[in-house]
């Protein structure tokens, strides 16, 4: 149970000036404890509504519920209770707030939220605040419809009593309020303090999206100049007061100990403060604080360690593959079982079967690893671009064995994230706070990695077998289906991995194949070992999607099927996916006859209620291959800003073509192969693709964009590939088996 | 103690004259709108100008640059291409988690410095040594024919 006036600032803290009261905190629990229509969303305790009441009103600010502070200065400032960490969330958020309110988009503003879980939690989360699942905007919607809804009926009642007209004859506009018979208007700023003093209304309506002016439109990104302008602050630009930067030695390889350090060099250098031990259970190391990043790594470099290797994990990708490969031979942990594959593979007229090789992926985000924390007594504050507040605070809670309420989270930008900002043992966090506390250190600290141990210290997206086989009859009907997944789950080594189950993010998209085949049997095989592993931008799409429309398209051209023909076959009833579909059919032309050296090729996937569709077209010159052009389909449900959905379906394909052309990650006797952008190439400028998206109007409510583009690009590429080439491709990452420009 | 000009002003600074200037501009003059990234000048994130030429700063040691003109991403609002590249970004929404974007946009401006109307395959060239993983080339892209535009 949380203390709720401890860790409520409401107030985004870059932490220039830690020592400023959170002047807005107060206010802003106050509104929110007293919101009746968003009340069924927050539960507080009857306590705690009853101190809140009893503080006084804040005349110079208007801030009605937790997501919303409305200041004298016409600024309306959405306090966002999700990372911005690139897919826009800042932008779309807000969007629907402003939308409601009727203010114009200039004024508006973000502030990332503090860790509030009574507040701010994820309403597909259950109790827990935090960004992922591509969540954000669809667990939002409602809620911030009826914030902003609320604030906005509340400047309108202010209106109406300052002007004593009728609330019903007010109407706003681009941040004014008027009353057209007698020519009054206003603009919020007038209009906070009478506003804050009045009673919630007990119900409010959200708009029509007939009516909408915001919603639907390509409006400016909010964060775009500050990240134009090198102002944008993200986690490695904290500076605060007295701080320190560790530079941390990471264990050789994973369950490697540490034993023993020689310090004498390192402790001799200039603006070093300590060198410290630490242990998290996700590793032990060494750590160098200093003045600096530049003297904490020159003397990490320095320091010469002895690490017990006893446990240490000492395979090699190559036997891990064979091993997995010969798992796959085994039937595995049932998790669909449909009619009877065995007996349709036996009959069948034609059967096919095809394995499927994928290796672990890291995240690379362009921001290394990195977080700010200060270590008191009895409480703690943590800066960071904050992808998990719920869970990192009980983890540094019960670490620091001090009360969750007593960890305060300021929130940051985050450089990227992909999913690592996100762990469930809050490894890169407990990591800071372990070498904070480990040197007693009272002044605040910055753990900065480096990209080698960003790329090294694991948490990778799961390397993966899967073996398909389909059973054809003489009609060339996909009569059985039968998939085997062999894989680590990503929630591995976590107690949300239930004993005995299957993850269902290992079986995603196969367990619920759209695709109506009557003989259908999905199993899977979870070992586990000490590499540790993590969801990864779309999860278990990345390999599921893979596999299966691979597959799909593979049978499509062993019956000379074409594969929009095949797939809009074994719909019936998937309205979404058939919409796509056929606007993808169009948009990309392909009915169009092609030229000898180009081909296309086309993908279709559901992730996070996503539907995305993608044609990928392909130019062969001089024997290499040259991406040239993708178009994308998506419906997700009402799209907030267009702009920002195809920022992200651009994203998602750019992302995914990194890994599919390039990335894996491999191990030598435990040793990971790779550690820089040299070793781990990833896309660049010359490689991208035109993109062309295209949204499929809907009246849905929306859903997540973040993730659904990216595992999509793999399969739609392979198998232009293969209408070009002629070769199969069935083994990840594609370099070393196709050239490209 | 090392004299620096960065943006125009004479700057002294004590660092060792083997520190990076990346890491003399973000830890000891707080200009922190050049990134680390990489540390081994693969991924551009750090690009500054030094006597005009875009330069990786994260493997330049401060004593390298004693004379020269630095230029970094917290200076472009006051220079011409710049501000035009800068403009451009935002119209055009290049930049997603933005980590990236300074140093995309410090080798843009140096790019439209020596070439008014760059071609796509100019671009490639010069903008390949810097990587996005939130993959906003196309945008990229876009912008810098946005200013060239707006420049011409």
């Amino acid at each position: 149970m949380y203390h709720l006036n401890d860790h409520a600032s409401g107030q985004r803290d870059d932490g220039m000036d830690r020592t400023s009261p959170p002047a807005t905190s107060r206010r802003e629990l106050l509104k929110a404890g007293s919101a009746l229509t968003v009340a069924f969303l927050l539960p507080w305790s009857s306590d705690a509504a009853e101190k809140i009441r009893n503080r006084a009103v804040d005349p110079h600010q208007f801030a009605p519920n937790a997501f919303i502070r409305i200041t004298e200065d016409n600024i309306v400032t959405v306090i966002s209770k999700h990372l911005e960490m690139g897919q826009g969330t800042y932008t779309g958020l807000a969007t629907i707030v402003a939308e409601e309110l009727d203010a114009d988009w200039s004024q508006v503003r973000v502030e990332g939220a503090p860790a509030n879980a009574k507040l701010y939690a994820n309403l597909q989360w259950g109790g827990s605040q935090g960004t992922g699942g591509s969540s954000s905007i669809a667990n939002s919607f409602t809620q911030l419809q009826q914030a902003g809804a609320t604030a906005r009926a509340l400047l309108v009642n202010a209106a109406a009593k300052k002007w004593n007209v009728s609330a019903s004859d007010i109407s706003i506009r681009d941040g004014v309020l008027s009353h057209a018979a007698s020519g009054k208007t206003a603009r919020f700023g007038e209009l906070v303090s009478l506003a804050s003093q009045l009673p919630q209304p007990t119900q409010v309506q959200p708009k029509k999206a007939a009516d909408y002016r915001l919603i639907g439109k390509p409006i400016q990104r909010i964060d775009a100049r500050d990240k134009s302008t090198g102002h944008a602050v993200y986690t490695q630009d904290m500076q605060l007061p007295g701080m320190l930067v560790a530079v941390a030695a990471h264990p050789p390889r994973f369950g490697a100990v540490f034993k023993h350090v020689d310090d004498t060099r390192a402790k001799a250098m200039k603006g070093v403060h300590a060198v410290v031990p630490f242990n998290t259970t996700m590793r032990s190391g060494v750590a160098v604080i200093a003045n600096d990043f530049w003297t904490a790594k020159q003397a990490r470099d320095a320091l010469q360690i002895e690490w017990d290797e006893t446990h240490a994990f000492n395979r090699s990708s190559d036997d891990l593959f064979s091993e997995y490969r010969a798992l796959s031979l085994k039937p595995g942990q049932s998790v669909r079982n449909d009619g009877n594959v065995e007996q349709a593979l036996k009959s069948a007229a034609t059967a096919l079967e095809a394995i499927y090789e994928f290796p672990y992926l890291a995240h690379a985000s362009m921001e290394p690893l990195n977080c700010v924390v200060r270590v008191g007594e009895d409480e703690c504050e943590v800066w960071n671009g904050e992808q998990f507040q719920t869970n990192d605070q009980g983890a540094i809670s019960d670490f620091l064995d001090i009360p969750a309420s007593k960890v305060k989270i300021h929130q940051l930008y985050a450089g990227g994230s992909f999913g690592r900002r996100a762990n469930a043992f809050s490894d890169y966090v407990i990591e800071t706070v372990a070498i904070a506390r480990a040197a007693n250190l009272k002044s605040p600290l910055k753990l900065v990695w480096t990209r080698e141990q960003d790329m090294q210290a694991g948490f990778y997206r799961p390397m993966f077998v899967h073996r398909v086989h389909a059973a054809l009859d003489a009609q060339h009907n996909i009569t059985a289906w039968q998939h085997r997944v062999v894989g680590q789950s990503t929630l591995q080594g976590t107690n949300w991995l239930k004993k005995g189950e299957v993850d269902s993010e290992s079986v995603v998209g196969i367990k619920t194949l759209p695709y109506h085949i009557p003989n259908l049997s999905v199993d899977a095989h979870t070992p586990e070992f000490q590499v540790p592993v993590q969801w990864w931008r779309s999860v278990g799409s990345t390999h599921t999607a893979f596999a299966v429309e691979c597959f799909m398209n593979d049978i499509a051209r062993e019956t000379r099927q074409d594969p929009f023909e095949l797939r809009r076959k074994l719909l019936a009833g998937h309205a979404r996916h058939l919409a796509v579909l056929n606007l993808l059919e169009e948009k990309s032309d392909w009915k169009s006859p092609r030229a000898e050296n180009e081909a296309l090729g086309v993908a279709l996937h559901e992730s996070f209620n996503t539907v995305v569709g993608e044609v990928v077209r392909i130019k062969r010159i001089n024997d290499k291959i040259k991406i040239e052009h993708v178009t994308c389909v998506v419906d997700c449900g009402l799209a907030i800003n267009p702009n920002v959905v195809a920022m992200q379906m651009e994203s998602g394909i750019g992302y995914g073509l990194a890994a599919i052309l390039n990335g894996e990650i491999t191990f030598r006797n435990g040793y990971v192969q790779q550690d820089n952008f040299d070793s781990y190439p990833v896309l660049r400028m010359n490689q991208m693709p035109d993109i062309d998206v295209h949204i499929v109007p809907s009246s849905n409510k929306p859903t997540g964009v973040g993730e659904p583009g990216t595992p999509v690009i793999g399969p739609a590429l392979v198998n232009a590939i293969t209408m070009l080439t002629g070769k199969v491709i069935r083994k990840l990452p594609l370099k070393g088996q196709v050239e490209f420009v | 103690m090392i004299t620096l000009n960065i943006n125009g002003k004479e700057l002294n600074v004590d660092v060792d004259p083997g520190t990076p200037l990346l890491w003399t501009l973000r830890d000891h003059l707080h200009l922190t709108g050049s990134k680390y990234g990489c540390g081994k000048a693969l991924c551009g994130a750090c690009t500054v100008h030094v006597n005009g030429t875009a330069t990786r700063s994260c493997v330049l040691p401060v004593s390298a640059v004693a004379d020269a003109k630095i230029t970094t991403i917290e200076s472009m609002q006051d220079h011409d291409i710049g501000k035009a590249v800068q403009d451009a970004w935002i119209a055009e929404n290049v930049p997603q988690c933005g980590y990236c974007q300074s140093g995309q946009i410090m080798s843009a401006v140096a790019l439209l410095s020596g070439n008014k109307h760059p071609s796509d395959d100019d671009i490639n060239n010069a903008m390949s040594g810097n990587i996005c993983r939130c993959a906003s080339y196309v945008r990229i892209r876009k912008a810098i024919k946005r200013a060239a535009s707006a420049l011409a």
